[in-house]
């Protein structure tokens, strides 16, 4: 392998994992409502700026994570309680508009909160690049790809062996049927609009010393997520992780091989001509099935 | 803001006026105050350039009429913001000119605004001094149309000088998908040849992308790079650089102007070091040897405007400061406020020292800088140093 091509793969491994983090967030929410929850990239960027600032405040900085994951999922949960439950009944269509909306508002929000700069947060463990097969990778990267990793294993053992989590699945696929047998519906959309929040926020955070934070960052990574989610097929846990991951090393390819000018046009052609073949995305319809 | 800002102006010219009319002072009276026009991006997507201007303006205004006024009689700033949207900077332009009857207009924070408001001031015959950067507004001259900042083609020169004194010939350009970096990446392809330079890689990222190593790797496969050039703003630049360390370029790392100040040098943290861009004076105004003629100027207007409002300096603000300091001398160097006679003044403007550098104008250059007007700065232990 040439250092060039080593260092496009890892490069695309790095961004595919952040993109999968977000996308995870798309996931959990779509499968507790089916609604697509374009805030979704605001809760990156109150992770990371919140850190910044409880780190500017003078906290070490594992509690100004754990301060800023709790904020997040705080924002989310009052999100879900105060613009999505009251609208509870209302086509999807309208949750997702809704959705939109907070995302503004929360951005706005943002800039009188913090203000319009960029910020950056000390790599967890160093600036020393590591070398591969001739290619350079940061220790963050290290990190978000970890931790990315532990947060799937994490969240396939709790829909797969926990009580709450199995309720969530199971409002997923069959709401009526699901309250039916006694699960509070309107919880477990609560306890998913929490948990995507702080998913995203851990997101957040991990990137932040990768590509700086700022009160907008989230617009494109919410979007680049999104394209990453309907890749691996909405909803799918391993999904997402597949589509960020294509998504990523498709565009440092292009970059490298092609032209950076077009890197992003070249990776969403991609995602179109799967969406065309395979309209479930490329772990989605699996997942159908299995039910 | 806004027009809590016009409310207060209006109070505070009703207030003088009716002091003036109670204790019988038939001077002030008599005397119209000059009235100095302005539509700037206070709000909106540019309000970083917009936002000093206008405080530059206010603190410029106050203190020449504390001073005692302009040929004898008090400036009036009447500024309205145009929030970077070119129809409402037409519309306060217009009103500047019909309704207001403003004898200068000093405005324009960006380039879009300015451009959508020289139809306007041709027209209506009256000087317009713009705060926006592009070559096209004094090219081809307009008869009534002025600017102060220098251009992204000048900036382009600068660094093209500065390497070509390094012995470097071959280099390769980075740039964002952003207006200025757009706009800078064409003015030095446009001027790299006659400055002997060949750029043999042209890589571009896109708004938000969060890491440039698969670009900057192609550039270190590229044979003969000698320099890399990221023509960018923002937030791309900052990861630029930490990418650059990152994989190991060796050739050295140009900036640009757009990056010029110490947020730069803290985002990208020690993957600065050593990074060259061409930057106004005024941001190493304490730092400039007492010889350089410029210092005076830069460091006056720094503390002045630091002083007041507690936040650090901008290149933008001095584009405000020059434009309305030429203003006021063309005025006084034509003795009046005839709008023929202060444009005329204007363009036989010489040997004026402002912010951004000596500004010499003529028929043909209604800007009137030259490279002097940009510093080379070095990252040494993250500060600027100028490079000799």
């Amino acid at each position: 392998m040439s250092p060039e091509l080593a260092q496009y793969l890892l490069s695309g491994i790095t961004i595919g994992a952040i993109y999968a983090l977000v996308a995870l967030g798309f996931s959990i929410i779509f499968n507790a409502s089916h609604v697509i929850n374009f805030a979704q990239g605001e809760f990156v960027m109150i992770g990371g700026m919140t850190t910044v600032s409880l780190i500017g405040a003078g906290l070490p900085l594992p509690f100004a994570i754990v301060a800023a994951v709790a904020v997040a999922a705080g924002v989310g949960l009052a999100f879900e309680k105060f613009a999505v439950e009251p609208a509870r009944g209302a086509p999807v269509v309208t949750l997702i508009i809704i959705t939109i909306g907070a995302s503004i508002f929360l951005r706005g929000l943002a800039t009188l909160v913090w203000d319009k700069k960029l910020h950056a947060l000390p790599a967890f463990s160093g600036h020393k690049p590591i070398e591969i097969a001739g290619a350079a990778l940061l220790p963050q990267s290290l990190w978000v790809i970890g931790v990315t990793l532990a947060i799937v294993l994490a969240l396939s053992w709790f829909f797969g062996r926990t009580l709450p989590g199995k309720a969530i699945l199971a409002t997923s696929h069959q709401r009526l049927a699901a309250q039916l047998v006694g699960i509070n519906v309107r919880t477990v959309l609560f306890i998913s609009f929490g948990l995507s929040a702080a998913l995203g926020a851990i997101a957040g955070i991990l990137i932040a010393p990768i590509t700086l934070t700022s009160w907008d960052v989230g617009i494109m990574l919410g979007l680049k997520g999104f394209a990453a989610a309907v890749l691996g097929g909405l909803g799918s846990g391993a999904g997402a992780v597949l589509g960020g991951l294509v998504l990523g090393i498709a565009e440092t390819l292009s970059a490298g091989y092609i032209s950076s000018a077009y890197k992003d046009v070249i990776a969403f052609v991609l995602m179109l001509a799967v969406l065309f073949f395979m309209p479930r995305g490329l772990l989605g319809g699996r997942i159908t099935e299995r039910v | 803001m806004k027009r809590r800002h016009i409310a207060a102006t209006a109070g505070r010219f009703l207030a003088g006026t009716i002091a003036a009319g109670l204790l019988g002072v038939g001077i002030a009276g008599a005397q119209e105050p000059i009235k100095v026009g302005s539509f700037l991006s206070v709000t909106g997507p540019a309000a970083f350039l917009g936002d000093p201007e206008q405080k530059t303006l206010e603190l410029y205004v106050e203190k020449l009429n504390a001073a005692g006024g302009v040929l004898g009689r008090k400036l009036q700033l009447v500024a309205y913001d145009s929030a970077g949207d070119a129809e409402k900077a037409r519309t306060f332009a217009r009103r500047l000119i019909e309704q207001d009857r403003v004898d200068v207009i000093v405005g324009g924070s960006t380039t879009g605004e300015t451009m959508a408001v020289v139809p306007l001031v041709e027209q209506a015959g009256i000087p317009f001094i713009s705060l926006a950067g592009a070559v096209v507004i004094v090219e081809p001259v307009k008869k009534w149309v002025f600017k102060t900042p220098h251009t992204d083609r000048m900036a382009c020169e600068k660094v093209f000088g500065d390497m070509r004194s390094r012995g470097i010939a071959k280099i390769a350009i980075i740039s964002g998908a952003g207006g200025f970096d757009r706009s800078m990446r064409g003015e030095c392809l446009k001027v790299a040849a006659q400055n002997k330079i060949e750029i043999v890689a042209d890589e571009s990222y896109a708004a938000g992308d969060s890491d440039m190593t698969a670009q900057l790797t192609k550039i270190r496969g590229t044979a003969g790079v000698q320099a890399v050039l990221n023509a960018g703003f923002g937030q791309g630049p900052a990861i630029v650089t930490r990418n650059y360390r990152q994989i190991g370029v060796t050739v050295p790392l140009y900036q640009s102007h757009g990056v010029a100040s110490k947020e730069y040098v803290k985002l990208s943290g020690d993957a600065a070091e050593g990074v060259r861009l061409p930057a106004a004076a005024l941001l190493v105004a304490e730092s400039l040897p007492d010889s350089d003629a410029q210092k005076k100027v830069v460091v006056a207007y720094k503390r002045e405007y630091e002083g007041r409002f507690k936040s650090e300096v901008s290149t933008f603000g001095g584009h405000a400061y020059d434009g309305l300091m030429l203003a006021v001398e063309a005025m006084k160097r034509a003795g009046s406020t005839d709008k023929a006679r202060v444009r005329d003044a204007l363009e036989a403007t010489r040997g004026y020292m402002g912010t951004a550098g000596v500004v010499n104008m003529s028929a043909q250059d209604h800007m009137g800088l030259d490279l002097t007007a940009f510093r080379m700065l070095e990252v040494r232990k993250g500060n600027w140093t100028l490079v000799k």
